[in-house]
Formats: structure tokens, C-alpha cells, sequence
């Protein structure tokens, strides 16, 4: 699997499987006089260390950023990490000990799994629809649970445009899932790298917003999105207590993040506004978006589903149960399109039949040649199934 | 001297890694190294560098059944291992068995299959016979395909249409192999004309049902036992059927042949690898380092073998 995987990094392959933003419409004149600015005001404290939890003024902006979503914060309750990523690292491994209870989505984030791995978490899935996570069926997940005797120690949750599944928490169970929270004492980790990643229809209330400082909610986020993956700067949001304990585990992965790229995000926000740069992003994942939806359309047979996301950078696509998502990858990798297999974003084995595409990183025209390949093998391996069925009266 | 690893078979990463493992010999033995990642400018690149020798240090198809090897004839340049005919057949489990089975090597019974006899001609419906003549559980395996990629293990009636669904995914003809229950030994064989068996290598997955991919390239997964643990006239027999297989392929410069040792202490020939693992997992380095060779020194016996031809 891992070499299917690493196969399909080769140039010659068509790649629905990262989830690459798009940095080409990063522009160039902006990145010069951000990079001179830096270079000529900012040069001795860009190459320094910085405190732990990130540039006083940066983590000023963050909190702009996340009022713009809605989610009022206060400046000491924001920490900048080395991406999102690190800010999962650190909350998983701020809270739990081996054989904790997680509760995730399921699919949940693929990258979130190396993390649960090495604190040894039991990941515990709850299934999605169209509406994001049943919330109802967590209240019953953690009844369950509680007459087990597991100690559940966090959810942990995309609401906005899910990483792989593409759909997003409807307010109700927003508002459920935050009752449930107080209710229960159960710490709600909020991941939200995609919140700004809309293509249609109204913002929703962040968890974060709905918990009102009750301290239930842990927000993270990322500039990943929004500026560019490169420059890995993320952060959390968490009341104090957390904080000091996640600002330690920092402190022994990194001391900081890098100075250099926390300072040309905060040099970039100064000068220029971020909705601008989202709003070009947006527009261009929009068409790559309806190119991938219509190809899946055209190339996929009937009996297979898929989610139309309203936002984020990827598509679940769920095949015939027949198909095993292992084979269609070996085979699709040799017609040179690749995707992430579905039992990626889970730990209990499920997901065989399902894959993740991704429409971000490709144009249009690849797109659909990457689904019309794509469409081919299905094509191939359903009419081989057909073939190898027991057949009545043979 | 070029170094060609890589290239676009499933087998990529393990290639890099044999690959890397044979240009740090290679330097150690004083030699100018070019690595070369087979992708579509290799032929240019070749003839740039214009080499002495080329080391193909590539598995699986493209670098292992005889296609670089035709490249390099074309533009003259000698290189390690078998020429275009013996990796062809290496490379194809059921031309390899028919030539093995001629030579008087046991191999598992077995019937092998194009995807166009399931999907055209209605194969499936023979499978009932098959099953009744090699038994269960079956072995399915794609015909060209190493490193166990695709191969899966049927062990009821119910199980063989998945199993062929698999190995379909690697390749579009399939083998289904009666199932050999027994240790998984290789031999590995240097030489041209006058082949030499190195020591039997035994492969003792931990915990799985057969040494499949991760086993093979995970270290820590498989325990290695070179010299294998077993009596005389049984390494010996291993011995001379792994030199009768490489003369009958017709190989050079370097190979390994895999077998299964039954309850019954016979053994049964699997497969030849034209271009062995180099890996620092693989078995070739395990029985060379049991015969006292270092890894340079079978890096230097295989170039030393290195030629054009057939």
C-alpha cells in the first residue's frame, strides 16, 4: 500500500489522491514585497527564535481571522503551531494516554491517524451522512461506552467541508454536539482548515462559537488554506489550562515555529487582505469542483455514490460493495491515476470500498481524464466480477 | 558505470532501495557511478553518460522481463543479470514453471488464465473443476508480478472469485496455484556458465499466513535463518534444483529461485527472481553474508558477469 502510495507522486501519474492546495495563484509581486519588507525591517528577529506560542501580533491577526468566521477569541488562548498538524499532535497527546478513548468521524482525517496511532488512542468511529457527524448517534457511542468502563477523553471532529467526506455539520447538530459536550464533560477538538474553503451557502457557527468560553471546545486551524501550505503556520485556540500543557509539548518538538514564515504571514496580513487571495482560491477549486462532479457523472456506474461538497477540496466516493478499494487502486495506479484509498481515514479496517479524490490540485482537463481512467477500471472490474458471479442455471 | 533503478513497476520503491544499496558498493569498489531513475529520457540519459556497464537493479516488469535489457543490446552497453530471453520467462510464472517442469523440477500444480477467459469465454464456470483437481486452499497469483504483490490465498469455494478479482489488479492473467503447506526457502545462484548455489535461506514470517509484501520488506517482520536449519541431502537437493531452473531459464550473473519445503521433506519451486532484492531485508545478501561474502564481493561477481547476449 505505502508503495501504491508513493507510486503515485510519479509526474506521470495523475494524482487525485494529495490534498495539495492550489500556490500558483499565489502572486508573485506580493511574495517579493513581503520577502523585502522582511529582509529589510524584520531580518535579525525573522532569523531568531520566537516564543512558543507564536508572534504576539500574529496571533492578533489570528483572532481577526477567526472573528471573520464568526469565532470571538482572545489573544491568550491562541497558540501558532507548525501547521495544523502539529496543533492535532499536541491535542491528542495534551489529553490522552494509551487505550483512551477518541471518538472521530467516520472517514476521519487521514493524517489524523498517525497521531492517534502514537499515543495509542482507541478510535472509536461514528458514521456521517450528508449532514456531517450523527450526533445522535455519539450520544448512544458514549453510553455504550460508559457501560464499558472506557474513559472517552475527546471528539474529534472536521465540521466544515470534512477531510475525506466533503460534508459539512449541519447548525442543529452543531448545537446538539455542543450540548452534548456540557452535558457529558466530553472535550470537542474542532479542526477547521477548510471553514474559508466555501463555494455556496451560509457560514455556520463554529463549535468553537457555540460553546460561549464554556472551555469544552478546542479550535484548530491552519494558514495551510487560506495563504499556503508552505509556510506551515497553524494554531490553536484553547482556554489555559490547555494551552500551558500543549505549549509544553511544544516546546519539546520544536521550541517554536519557524520565525521566518510566521513573520511573512503576519508581513502579508498587514499588507494585504486574505479574503482576496481566498476569494481567487475559491473560484478556481469551484470550477475544478464541478469538473470532478460532472465527471463522476458521466464516468462512474449507478451503483456507485458520491458527495457533492459545497466547499473544501474533496470528494467521497463510495464504489459497489464487490469492489475491493485495494484492487481498483493497483489497477488504477497502472492506468496512471491514483487516489486515497478509504481504509486510510479509518482504524478499524472499514472503508474498503470508498476513496478519496481530491480536486484541488489538478485542472480541469486532468481532472476528467483522471476520472475517465478512473471510470475505466471500475468499468473493467465490475464486468470481471460480473463474469466470476456464479451464474444461474450454469 | 550506470546504475539503473526505479522505473514505473509496482516494485518501485524496492528498486530504490536495491538500487542505492549496489551504487554505494559500487562506489566502495572504486568505480564511477551514474544512478540512473529509469523514466522516459533513460535512453538519453544512457547515451549521455555512455557507460561501461549498466547494473540494472530494477524488479518487476520493465526492468526485470527483458525490456531494459532489449534498450541496453540497442545501444550496446553490457549489463548484470540475464539477457532479454531468461528475465521474459522469469518474469512470467507460467512460461517459468513449463520450462522448470521440463527440466525435471517439481512445481505445485496450477492453470493460469487471460481476464478475456473470465470476461469472454466463461472461465468462470470451469472454476468448480479446478478447485476439484488442485484442492483448497488455493493460491491465486497475477503471472507477472513479484514481491507477493496481488497474490491471495482462497481457502474456501466462496473466496476464489475475490482472489482472482486481486490478482487481476496486477496483471491480466492470473495463475491459481494448488497451495503447498511448508517452510518458505530461497537459494540464491551466482554465476554464467558454471552457476554455484550460495547457502539455503529460510523465511519465517512472524504471525502471518505467508511472506507477503510487508513481510518481505518490513524489517523486523520475518526472521531469516542462513544457513537454513535443515539436513544435508535436503540443502543439497535445494541446491541442485535452483542450478537446474537457472540453467533452464538460462540466466546469468545473479538470481534466486523460491520453494516450499512440505511435511513430506519435498520440496517445490515457486518461482525465479532474474534481478533478486538487494535490499538490506533481501534474502540474496542474507546467503551470501552465510557463505562469507560481503555484499561488494557479490556486486563485483555479478559485474564481472555482466555482457550483452542472450
Amino acid at each position: 500500500m505505502r508503495d501504491l502510495m508513493a507510486l503515485s507522486e510519479q509526474p506521470e501519474i495523475i494524482s487525485l489522491a494529495g490534498g495539495f492546495p492550489n500556490t500558483e495563484s499565489f502572486q508573485r509581486e506580493v511574495f517579493d514585497e513581503v520577502q523585502e519588507v522582511i529582509g529589510r525591517a524584520h531580518l535579525a528577529a525573522a532569523l531568531q527564535y520566537g516564543p512558543t506560542e507564536g508572534l504576539f501580533e500574529l496571533r492578533e491577526r489570528i483572532v481577526e481571522i477567526m472573528a471573520a468566521e464568526g469565532a470571538r477569541a482572545r489573544v491568550e488562548d491562541v497558540m501558532v503551531t507548525s501547521g495544523g498538524q502539529q496543533a492535532i499532535d499536541l491535542s491528542i497527546r495534551t489529553f490522552v494516554n494509551p487505550g483512551d478513548v477518541v471518538i472521530a468521524e467516520g472517514p476521519t482525517y487521514p493524517g489524523a491517524v498517525p497521531s492517534f496511532t502514537t499515543y495509542e488512542a482507541r478510535v472509536v468511529h461514528v458514521p456521517m451522512d450528508d449532514d456531517g457527524l450523527r450526533v445522535d448517534l455519539v450520544d448512544e457511542t458514549l453510553d455504550r461506552l460508559a457501560a464499558e468502563g472506557a474513559r472517552v477523553k475527546l471528539l474529534y471532529t472536521i465540521p466544515n467541508f470534512q477531510n475525506p467526506a466533503g460534508v459539512s455539520m449541519s447548525l442543529e447538530r452543531r448545537e446538539r454536539l455542543v450540548q452534548l459536550a456540557h452535558e457529558r464533560e466530553l472535550i470537542v477538538v474542532e479542526d477547521n482548515p477548510y471553514g474559508q474553503i466555501r463555494f455556496e451557502g451560509d457560514p455556520l457557527p463554529t463549535l468553537y462559537e457555540l460553546d460561549d468560553g464554556a472551555g469544552w471546545v478546542i479550535y484548530l486551524s491552519t494558514f495551510s488554506k487560506i495563504l499556503a501550505p508552505g509556510v506551515r503556520v497553524g494554531w490553536a485556540c484553547a482556554p489555559g489550562a490547555v494551552l500551558r500543557k500543549m505549549n509544553l509539548g511544544k516546546q519539546g518538538q520544536d521550541l517554536c515555529s519557524s520565525t521566518l514564515t510566521q513573520r511573512f504571514v503576519l508581513e502579508y496580513l498587514r499588507r494585504h487582505d486574505w479574503r482576496d487571495h481566498v476569494g481567487r482560491l475559491n473560484e478556481i477549486y469551484r470550477r475544478r469542483r464541478d469538473a470532478m462532479l460532472r465527471a463522476l457523472e458521466e464516468e462512474l456506474p449507478a451503483e456507485a455514490t458520491w458527495t457533492r461538497p459545497r466547499g473544501g477540496l474533496f470528494v467521497w466516493a463510495t464504489l459497489p460493495s464487490y469492489l475491493d478499494i485495494e484492487d481498483v487502486l493497483a489497477a488504477a495506479v497502472q492506468r496512471e491515476v491514483a487516489f486515497v484509498p478509504g481504509h486510510a481515514a479509518f482504524l478499524d479496517g472499514r472503508g474498503r470500498h470508498s476513496m478519496r479524490l481530491n480536486y484541488s490540485s489538478v485542472p480541469e482537463a486532468t481532472i476528467s481524464e483522471g476520472v475517465r481512467r478512473l471510470g475505466q477500471v471500475v468499468a473493467e472490474m465490475t464486468e470481471l466480477h460480473r463474469a466470476l458471479s456464479p451464474r444461474s442455471g450454469a | 558505470m550506470a546504475v539503473l533503478k526505479g522505473g514505473r513497476s509496482l516494485e518501485r520503491e524496492i528498486s530504490l532501495r536495491s538500487g542505492a544499496n549496489v551504487e554505494a558498493a559500487l562506489r566502495r569498489l572504486g568505480h564511477d557511478v551514474v544512478p540512473i531513475d529509469a523514466d522516459q529520457h533513460m535512453v538519453r540519459r544512457l547515451r549521455e553518460a555512455a557507460p561501461d556497464v549498466a547494473f540494472v537493479a530494477m524488479h518487476g516488469r520493465g526492468g526485470e522481463d527483458g525490456t531494459v535489457q532489449e534498450l541496453l543490446e540497442i545501444l550496446e552497453i553490457p549489463y548484470t543479470g540475464s539477457g532479454v530471453l531468461a528475465g521474459m520467462r522469469a518474469m512470467d510464472k507460467v512460461a517459468a514453471k513449463a520450462d522448470f517442469a521440463a527440466a525435471g523440477v517439481p512445481t505445485p500444480a496450477g492453470y493460469a488464465f487471460s481476464q478475456e477467459a473470465f470476461r469472454e469465454l466463461g472461465a468462470a464456470d470451469a472454476l468448480a473443476e479446478i478447485q476439484r483437481r488442485l484442492g483448497l486452499p488455493l493460491v491465486v497469483k497475477p503471472v507477472r508480478q513479484g514481491s507477493a504483490l496481488g497474490i491471495r490465498l482462497a481457502r474456501e469455494p466462496g473466496e476464489i472469485p475475490a482472489a482472482l478479482m486481486a490478482a487481476l489488479a496486477y496483471d491480466d492473467r492470473v495463475l491459481l496455484e494448488r497451495c503447498v503447506a511448508g517452510r518458505e526457502l530461497a537459494v540464491s545462484v551466482l554465476g554464467g556458465d558454471d552457476p554455484w548455489a550460495l547457502p539455503v535461506v529460510e523465511a519465517i514470517p512472524r504471525g502471518r499466513e505467508f511472506y507477503d509484501f510487508e513481510a518481505r520488506y518490513t524489517p523486523g517482520l520475518t526472521d531469516f535463518v542462513a544457513p537454513a536449519d535443515l539436513p544435508d541431502h535436503v540443502s543439497q537437493e535445494a541446491a541442485r534444483l535452483a542450478l537446474a531452473c537457472y540453467r533452464a531459464l538460462g540466466c546469468r550473473g545473479f538470481g534466486r529461485v523460491d520453494m516450499l519445503l512440505d511435511a513430506e521433506e519435498s520440496l517445490w519451486v515457486l518461482e525465479l527472481n532474474a534481478i533478486p532484492g538487494m535490499t538490506d531485508t533481501s534474502l540474496l545478501p542474507k546467503a551470501a553474508e552465510a557463505a562469507g561474502l560481503g555484499f561488494d564481493d557479490v556486486v563485483a561477481r555479478v559485474l564481472a558477469d555482466a555482457a550483452l547476449g542472450p
